[in-house]
Formats: C-alpha cells, structure tokens, sequence
C-alpha cells in the first residue's frame, strides 16, 4: 500500500477518473465548464492555441485571476506552473489550488531538472510521451499523468501516439524476465523500483490521463477506448463555436466512450470545432510536447 | 446466492470499487466492465455474483445492491437529471441495498448546502460540501466505530479528500463511526453511507458490510 501522502494525492485524480478536466481563462468559462459537468477545471492566463499563436513567455497565471475561478465553482481548481519553477509551485500550493500542473504548455524555467514534487503537499500532474517519462514523472513525485499531445492544435494524433505508446510500453514490461527488468530500467532512464513495480501490476501507480489537441467528443472518445482514465481539453471547447454545447458534448462522450449511439447523438447539431492545426506541419522546434527532460 | 451489484459509472472512482467487489470474490458481468488489467481472482472467495458498470437506466435492472462512489456530484448529477434515469434509480434506492462514499451521499442526502444543489433525499442527512476545505486539507484519518457496534475499539482507517461533512442527521439515522467527534459512517435501513472513501484503503470490512446487505 503506497504512503499516506501518495495515497490522498493521487486519490484525487480516482476522483477525476471518467471525466473532464475544461481549461478555463476566467469565472465566466469555469461556470460554464461546471454547468456543463466537467469534473475539474484548468485556470490559466491563455489557452494553448494564444499561446502558440502569441508567443511570449508563457508562465503561471495570475494570482488573482486563478482566485476568481476559485471562488466561482465548486469543483477541483487546477493551475500550471512551468517546468522546474518550484517557486511557482510554492505560490500555487500557497494559494489553495486543487492540483498542480507541471506543464509543458509554459515556457520551461529550467533546462534540466522538473519540480520535486514530494516537497509538496499539493498534488502534481505532469505530461509524458512515452514510458520513460512517466516513470521519471513518478519518481519526483507526480501523482497523476497525463499525455503530452501536442497542446493547442486541435489534432489528435500525438494524444493517441502518447496513449499508445505508454500502455504497448506497460504491456511489454509484463512479459520480461527480472534480469530484463534491469536493462529495460536503464533504456527508459527510470528506477528500477518503479519499473518492477509497472511489469507486477500491469498499470501505473497513478491515474492516466489524456491531454493534448483534443478538440471533438469522437476525439475524447477514442483515447478513453486507448486507455485514458480521464480527459483534458484545452483549446478544443472554448476556441470553438458554442463553447457550453460542446463541453456539455464532450463529457457525455467520455462517460459514454463505448456507446456509439452516445457518440452519435452528441456528435450531432454541434457547432464549428476549433479550426485546428495540423500537428505534423509544426517545426521540431516549436512543438511543447519536446519540452521536458 | 449470487449477487448482481450495480457501480454507477458516471464519473469517480468507481473502478476502486470494482477492484474491492473483486477482492471479495465478485466478478465483472458483461465483458466490456472487464478492469484493464485485470485484477488477481480472490484467494478465498467471501461472496459469489457479479458487477456491473450503470451508466444508463437499463443498466439498473435486476440489480441486489447499488453503489455510488466519490467523484464530483455535480457532474454525476448531469448525468441522472433524466427523468427516467432520476425516477428509475431513486426507486432502487428505497428498495435495495445502497453503499455510498463522499460524493454519493451528497447524491443521497435530504438536504445539500455549499451550494444547494438537487439530491435523492434517500438518506436522513444534510450534508455540506467541501466542508474539510480544499485539496490541501484532505487527510488519511484514525476514525472510531460507534460504542455498542461489534466493530468498536477496532481502528478504522478513513482517507477523506475534499469530503462532505454531515451536518445534521434525522431520527432514524444510525451512527456507526466518528472522526473527531462527528458522524463520517451512518446506516438507515439499507443504506450504507461514509464521507470518506472505504475504496482506497485496506479494509474491506465496509463492502462485507453492504454485500452481506445485498445479500439478506
């Protein structure tokens, strides 16, 4: 049985499991968001689609926006910081914020190191692509991960390589023999511990979540079908035409992801979605989702 | 006798408690409520029967026991604010037996306060949201059993996050253990009801104790 802490913090995410984490840029959005079921929200300054188009450093929201969202819903309030700002992390934990979000989606504050996250009370979520990087997540102390996808294009695709990629990289771990678990460990730059501890159980420690260009309840519908415990949407509700029918829309369908009539139903008489990105055409240097060591 | 449980499957941790019924000996009904990956069979079966994700009206049928899990109950209530949904599971809950943790008895409760908001008013009780605070706030606590009951002088672990607190409880409201000196686990008829969460800890007393319930 994990320790105490680890057990409160990632009990939360248990909470989330099945629903919608909206992001949010003011009380108005977070009040739609609750209304229309979301089970969490994201405060932050911009979405990731401003962010990309904006540019600019991208940090923490402000203080006094992510009290405002607060104060407005009764739901868990989610904020991020940036990778490796521990200090950001003390404010938002000072603060009272629900859950911290390590996140690649801001400017990185450090080139090297993330957060120790067991320095905190507050729980964390941190983006990964693959195996490794859950792992390593982990071992500083995540208690909820989540796909990196890449933020702020509408496009699923590098959700569902990220989905795939962490649940094949599982299923792999199970079938290896104890000697193997060692050199596996070493490939994936993550502690052996953690690595016996996925190939015994089958499953991460923690919840396993789904974030990263996901803009339609079909798109929610399918990481959940991949193995996603929970889903997060950024841009994808209020970038798009009828923010409240599609959020209301996109929660139905993570509820509902095996029920294709759910899907249909929900899928009809919705407006324009965000008009997206293709994630292939982004230069190397410009995706978020490479940010994170 | 074969049990058939009912986890609403809205939204929350109801996989938690799929892996406890499974502890316990149960199994997953219909294929696509298997738990991924799924969890070692029991050593020694304590009951025989099955459970089953609910999600939708039609799944509520033919059920011995229901349970409603944490999560956030207002998202869950967007779900059952169906008539049919609202009418066909509010039956089941004067009827069977029902095990509730944190956000389900919100859903139970004769009254909700911080904020106001529609519930079955199954369960004697008004609650307050959030009423422990934030995140931060949540503890892992030692509760107590009530004096009298069979269990009492037995710790009880209790993992409380961000959880309701029973204000006020009616005449026929039972309470079976206390953390700080309030209710946290009450019983009226068949309802099972606890403002922590049984699913994420070791002891499986609590499901025995609505299973055996289901069973009667």
């Amino acid at each position: 049985m994990p320790t105490p802490e680890l057990r409160l913090k990632t009990g939360l995410a248990e909470m989330l499991k099945g629903g919608v984490i909206m992001d949010v840029t003011d009380a108005a959005q977070a009040q739609i968001a609750e209304q229309a079921g979301a089970a969490a929200v994201m405060a932050l300054e911009r979405v990731p689609a401003d962010i990309r188009k904006e540019g600019g450093v991208a940090r923490m929201a402000s203080i006094r926006k992510i009290r405002e969202i607060m104060q407005s819903v009764s739901i868990p309030v989610m904020a991020k910081c940036r990778i490796g700002h521990l200090v950001e992390a003390q404010i938002l934990q000072a603060l009272g914020v629900d859950y911290i979000d390590e996140s690649e989606v801001l400017t990185p504050a450090d080139e090297a190191y993330h957060v120790d996250k067991h320095a905190f009370t507050v729980p964390f979520v941190c983006g990964a692509r693959n195996l490794g990087e859950v792992l390593r997540r982990l071992a500083e102390g995540a208690a909820m991960i989540r796909t990196k996808g890449e933020a702020g294009t509408g496009d699923v695709v590098h959700a569902v390589r990220h989905m795939r990629a962490i649940v094949r990289e599982m299923r792999e771990l199970t079938l290896l023999r104890e000697e193997e678990l060692f050199g596996r460990a070493k490939e994936l730059a993550a502690p052996v511990e953690l690595v016996r501890l996925v190939a015994r159980e089958g499953r991460l420690p923690v919840p396993n979540f789904s974030a990263g260009g996901i803009a339609t309840p079909a798109d929610a519908a399918l990481v959940m079908q991949l193995g996603a415990e929970a889903v997060f949407v950024g841009s994808g509700i209020f970038k798009s035409e009828d923010p409240a029918a599609r959020a209301r829309a996109i929660v139905r369908a993570t509820t509902h992801y095996r029920d294709p009539q759910v899907l249909l139903e929900v899928s009809s008489e919705l407006g324009e979605p965000m008009r997206g990105l293709d994630a292939a055409a982004i230069r190397p240097e410009e995706q978020l989702q490479t940010r994170g060591w | 006798m074969s049990l058939t449980i009912g986890i609403l499957a809205l939204q929350g941790d109801y996989e938690a408690h799929a892996r406890v019924l499974a502890r316990l000996g149960l199994m997953p009904e219909r294929d696509s409520d298997r738990l991924f990956p799924p969890p070692p069979s029991a050593a020694q079966p304590e009951f025989v029967g099955h459970w089953r994700f609910v999600r939708s009206p039609a799944d509520l049928a033919g059920l011995d026991g229901v349970i409603l899990p944490g999560g956030e109950s207002s998202t869950m209530l967007k779900f059952l604010e169906n008539e049919t949904f609202w009418r066909e599971l509010g039956s089941l809950l004067q009827r069977q037996a029902v095990f509730a943790t944190c956000a389900g008895v919100i859903l139970l409760a004769r009254q909700v306060g911080n904020p106001p908001q529609r519930s079955f008013a199954a369960l004697d009780v008004a609650v307050e949201r959030n009423a422990y605070g934030r995140q931060i706030d949540s503890s892992v606590r030692q509760g107590e059993w009530a004096p009298g009951s069979p269990d009492a002088g037995r710790p009880l672990e209790m993992v409380f996050i961000r959880a309701p607190k029973i204000a006020d409880i009616g005449p026929k409201v039972e309470v079976l253990a206390t953390e700080s000196g309030l209710p946290v686990l009450v019983r009226q008829g068949r309802i099972l009801a606890a403002t922590f969460h049984p699913e994420l800890g070791a002891d499986l007393a609590l499901h025995r104790m609505f299973l055996r319930a289901a069973a009667a």
